[in-house]
């Protein structure tokens, strides 16, 4: 008999180091490398940074992200989006091509790199971060992807390994005609020709370019899908937020490990929240409007100031003294960002629905105010305080208003019919005003017809504020939130110390 | 079909909870006889197809002992009727159905088309099956472990239609039984398409709402070949299977693997990628399409095209009456044309379509406007082809996973015809109108003589019918569809490893 010896040690496991070591084994012996001007982010960073650095690259790297969302918010188009980036992107989180003299090459991909995964790590807590990070980020990138150098470009999807079959100069030739029409483009009465023969294009599952063959911009043969360069960017894209978001969900199980470093987390934390921006910027008192008695009482008289998606409710809620669900939570959740008190809301709500009992409103409406408030509710409700108001996006694209329903963007929601006559009835009667809103609806830029509306209204005040430099341009952006209308509104109005006195007439209901 | 119940139905009808419980006791047997049930269906897979459809013959009079009845009351022997009685009874006849479930339905084969496998897999037993009663309640969520046990539980429930949903994450029977309801989702359907004559009603003349002639039903032809190209050619389908929906319409059934794991949003792509003609009767011209034709739809042109000359222009004559060339004058893009045109129709009326057709050419031959342009009118051209010949899908039966559809040879209670499954191969000779009915199988059997010479294996029922070409297909296509399944589960296996290993970032 063999006596087995069990101190030698098994030669097939003697290398084997401990597997939590592992995964991070390899990359902390090298610094990484950046060959390229994009990143996949597929491998963490390793080396070591300052916490200043940590800190500041992914504040840097949120202003950029919060910026191309609110391009986003505003419907600009990509070309729009490219230019108004562009001085923004050189600042804080500059990227430059290879072929560029820049000593900064490494420098600038090193903090691409680890404000990529710092940001990773602060967003991966909750779905609705998660998702939002996977989208600005995917914006981010497709960017970057637009504006690379073309040979870098291709350089960089090569080193991707996606798996991509190149199609041969056999294979072009045998589906010439399929193919030369899939990158044949036809404007008016142009028609572009290109040639097969400079035309690369890579094979791969339909199922990877889902969009490219539903609205049949490819060529399709056995189930494979002939992409041409110029389409690639929507595979490569893709697969970037499919691995983005695989990731980030393996990010967030990995989480609750990191709650031991007390360094790191409250910095997350920070960032976490900041991100939240467009929507919590108006919560409690930041948009407390100095010389505005904000009461129950007042509401009236300010709902002249409100953006026309709130007056709408307004209106309804005195003339049906009733809102529905999603109309009260719009409401109230502005009524909070300008500053409305709790107790104060209450009271509004409570003299509002003037129809019901006492009894009723304490069982069925009571709850729901204070939960909005953070009053009442959840843990993270409460710690939160409540529900941020509403943004312009968030109303334009969720939840549209159903029969008897009186909540959403009336720019969006209404045809143009009735939306020309609510105008009409606050008072917007000019024939310009009313086509150019017209024209926004058709192209669906619904931001841009209440702001067309809130400079008419506004148009001699804003003229005033800007000859007077009281106001800059920035100040007089473009709203994307209806709380910000309100500011602006009250803020102008109030210009000069003239207190006005509202006109009932346009306040009071009609019935 | 319109008809087609959307999940979201629930069972209707009287005391729904009673069958609900009577039919779990029927079909969830003791465990002891599990066993049993397994042994039995391999040894039914080794001795192919013996005893799965119960000869009443011979001797003719005397009902044999069927080893799958257990009681007699089960079995109902068929009194010789006269051909008359047979012939002017209801199809939904629940005699009629009786003997029809009982002697003609290929459950075997059924069952190893929605199994994937001679032995049963969860894709047969989580399966939803819902059967509409004689008393038109829906039941819902019906599941089998094996071909047996359906056919008993038709049998007792006499259905007048099966419709097959699809397979679950569990037993759709004990979907209640779950502690989170987010465990019962769902898994895997064939992808299905529906089409129907009654969406042609704007471009058809001979008939129109529910009746079809063999002149309308070449759209169908146009529309199966125009599909099946798009499923084979472009997304590299093989196993797909047409069905007569038994009146007005026709079902097509892909069980490739690849096909039947699709979520819907691959559903939905497939669906785009078919979809051309938008809009409804009142939104204008319904089809636009960029330039250059993709592929697929010069193709589809290519194959419409002869159809568009015989079948639509020759045989529907589509704008004979001024009002209808009025419609025809709309999809034309120029207004100089149009009114030439229109001169020289009113000016002969009863010109036919074909000379009309021609009539556009010849007419912008003569044009001296400026503004005319050659391209623009091809274009138009192309699209009003495709507009009067391009399927017409009841594109929702695609999108959904969970979206029911008539089960195969099933009777369509309206026509008594049985919904049988379409050789591709010969489809022009296909017609609808000669599809067998429930009353003439029953007086197939009942006159079917027994050769001279005495077959060696006994003959099924429906070896005696007019139903055997196209079971005999459906069998023919099960078997290579599982054949497939064989080859494909090896491949799908190791490329599944490949994709295991993840990062944790």
């Amino acid at each position: 008999m063999i006596r087995q010896d069990f101190n030698r040690v098994d030669p097939k496991r003697r290398n084997v180091l401990d597997h939590r070591k592992k995964q991070f084994a390899e990359p902390a012996f090298k610094e990484s490398q950046y060959p390229h001007r994009l990143n996949f982010y597929a491998t963490p960073p390793t080396a070591d940074i300052t916490l200043e650095q940590f800190e500041q690259w992914a504040i840097d790297r949120l202003r950029i992200l919060a910026e191309l969302e609110a391009c986003s918010f505003r419907n600009k188009s990509p070309a729009e989006t490219a230019q108004h980036m562009k001085p923004l992107l050189d600042k804080y989180l500059p990227l430059d091509a290879n072929s560029s003299s820049s000593t900064q090459i490494t420098a600038q991909r090193q903090k691409d790199h680890y404000s990529h995964f710092i940001l990773r790590l602060a967003f991966a807590s909750t779905k609705e971060l998660r998702q939002r990070f996977t989208r600005v980020e995917t914006m981010l990138f497709r960017l970057r992807f637009g504006a690379d150098d073309t040979r870098e470009r291709h350089a960089f999807v090569q080193s991707l390994n996606l798996d991509w079959e190149i199609v041969s100069d056999e294979e072009k030739r045998k589906y010439q005609s399929e193919l030369l029409s899939t990158i044949t483009y036809t404007v008016g009465k142009k028609t572009t020709h290109a040639s097969i023969d400079e035309e690369t294009f890579c094979k791969v599952d339909w199922t990877r370019v889902p969009d490219l063959v539903e609205q049949r911009r490819v060529f399709l043969h056995a189930g494979k899908a002939y992409v041409p360069s110029k389409e690639q960017q929507s595979l490569v894209v893709t697969e970037f937020t499919a691995r983005l978001e695989r990731a980030l969900e393996l990010t967030a199980r990995a989480l609750p490990r990191l709650d031991e470093d007390d360094r790191l987390t409250p910095i997350l934390n920070h960032l976490s929240k900041n991100f939240v921006a467009p929507d919590a910027n108006y919560t409690g008192s930041a948009t407390a409007v100095d010389g505005a008695e904000i009461t129950a009482r007042n509401i009236d008289n300010l709902a002249q100031h409100f953006p026309m998606c709130m007056s709408h409710l307004h209106r309804s809620l005195r003339r049906d003294a009733h809102l529905k669900h999603n109309g009260r939570l719009q409401y109230s959740l502005f009524l909070k960002g300008i500053g409305l008190s709790l107790d104060e809301s209450l009271l509004f709500w409570r003299q509002s629905f003037s129809k019901i009992t006492e009894d009723t409103f304490n069982k069925e409406y009571r709850y729901n105010v204070r939960h909005v408030y953070g009053d009442v509710g959840g843990d993270s409700n409460r710690r939160g305080g409540g529900y941020s108001p509403y943004s312009c996006q968030k109303i334009l694209t969720e939840h549209a208003p159903g029969p008897g329903e009186a909540h959403g963007c009336p720019y969006r929601h209404f045809n143009m019919e009735n939306l020309a006559a609510l105008l009409q009835s606050t008072g917007v009667t000019d024939r310009a005003v009313l086509q150019g809103v017209k024209e926004d609806k058709d192209k669906q830029k619904f931001h841009l017809a209440c702001n067309r509306v809130f400079e008419h209204v506004h148009k001699n005040e804003i003229k005033r504020a800007k000859d007077d430099g009281i106001m800059t341009q920035a100040q007089l952006d473009t709203i994307i939130h209806p709380n910000e209308y309100f500011k602006r509104s009250f803020l102008l109005k109030q210009m000069g110390g003239i207190k006005q006195q509202p006109q009932d007439s346009d306040v009071k209901m009609e019935g | 079909m319109a008809e087609e119940p959307v999940a979201a139905v629930v069972e209707r009808g009287q005391s729904p909870k009673e069958d609900d419980v009577d039919m779990a006791d029927a079909a969830a047997p003791p465990a002891q006889e599990k066993p049993d049930v397994n042994l039995d269906d391999l040894f039914a897979d080794m001795d192919s197809d013996d005893e799965e459809f119960p000869s009443s013959k011979p001797p003719p009079q005397i009902a044999t002992q069927d080893s799958n009845s257990s009681s007699p009351s089960d079995e109902v022997v068929l009194t010789p009727t006269s051909d008359q009685n047979i012939a002017h009874m209801n199809a939904s006849d629940p005699e009629l159905l009786r003997s029809f479930y009982q002697r003609l339905f290929p459950w075997r084969y059924l069952f190893q088309w929605l199994n994937h496998s001679p032995t049963p897999t969860p894709d047969f037993e989580n399966r939803e099956f819902a059967f509409t009663l004689p008393n038109d309640a829906m039941l819902r969520y019906m599941s089998y472990r094996t071909s047996d046990l359906l056919r008993k539980d038709v049998l007792r429930l006499m259905p007048t239609r099966i419709e097959i949903g699809p397979s679950y994450t569990t037993n759709p029977r004990e979907r209640k039984m779950l502690q989170n309801t987010a465990g019962f989702r769902p898994l895997s359907k064939e992808l299905c398409f529906d089409i129907d004559l009654t969406d042609y009603d704007d471009i058809r003349t001979c008939c129109d709402k529910a009746n079809i002639c063999n002149k309308c039903w070449r759209f169908m032809v146009m529309a199966v070949k125009v599909v099946e190209a798009v499923l084979r050619d472009d997304f590299g389908f093989k196993h797909i299977m047409w069905v007569y929906s038994g009146r007005r319409g026709i079902h097509a059934w892909v069980s490739d693997k690849s096909a039947r794991t699709m979520d819907d949003s691959k559903r939905k792509v497939i669906a785009g990628y078919l979809e051309v003609i938008i809009g409804g009767a009142q939104s204008g011209k319904r089809v636009n399409l960029r330039r250059p034709l993709h592929p697929h739809l010069s193709r589809s042109l290519d194959l419409l095209k002869s159809h568009f000359q015989d079948d639509v222009l020759e045989a529907q004559d589509p704008w004979q009456t001024p009002a209808r060339a009025e419609k025809l004058l709309q999809l034309l893009p120029d207004k100089d044309l149009r009114d030439a045109l229109r001169k020289k129709w009113d000016a002969s009326p009863g010109r036919s379509s074909l000379s009309k057709w021609a009539d556009i050419d010849a007419v912008a031959k003569t044009t001296t406007s400026k503004s005319f342009d050659p391209r623009a009118l091809l274009d138009a051209k192309q699209d009003i082809v495709l507009e009067y010949t391009y399927p017409r899908l009841d594109i929702n039966v695609s999108k959904k996973l969970n979206h029911l559809l008539k089960s195969p040879f099933v009777i369509h209670p309206g026509t008594g015809r049985v919904c049988v499954p379409i050789d591709t191969r010969r489809l022009d000779d296909f017609s609808p109108l000669e599809v067998p009915t429930i009353q003439g199988l029953i007086r197939e059997i009942d006159e079917w003589k027994e050769p001279e010479v005495k077959p060696e294996k006994p003959v099924h029922d429906w070896e005696k019918t007019s139903l055997k070409p196209y079971i005999e297909y459906f069998r023919g296509f099960v078997n290579a569809m599982m054949k497939g399944e064989r080859g494909d589960g090896k491949v799908k296996r190791e490329r599944g490893e490949e994709e295991g290993d993840g990062e944790l970032w």
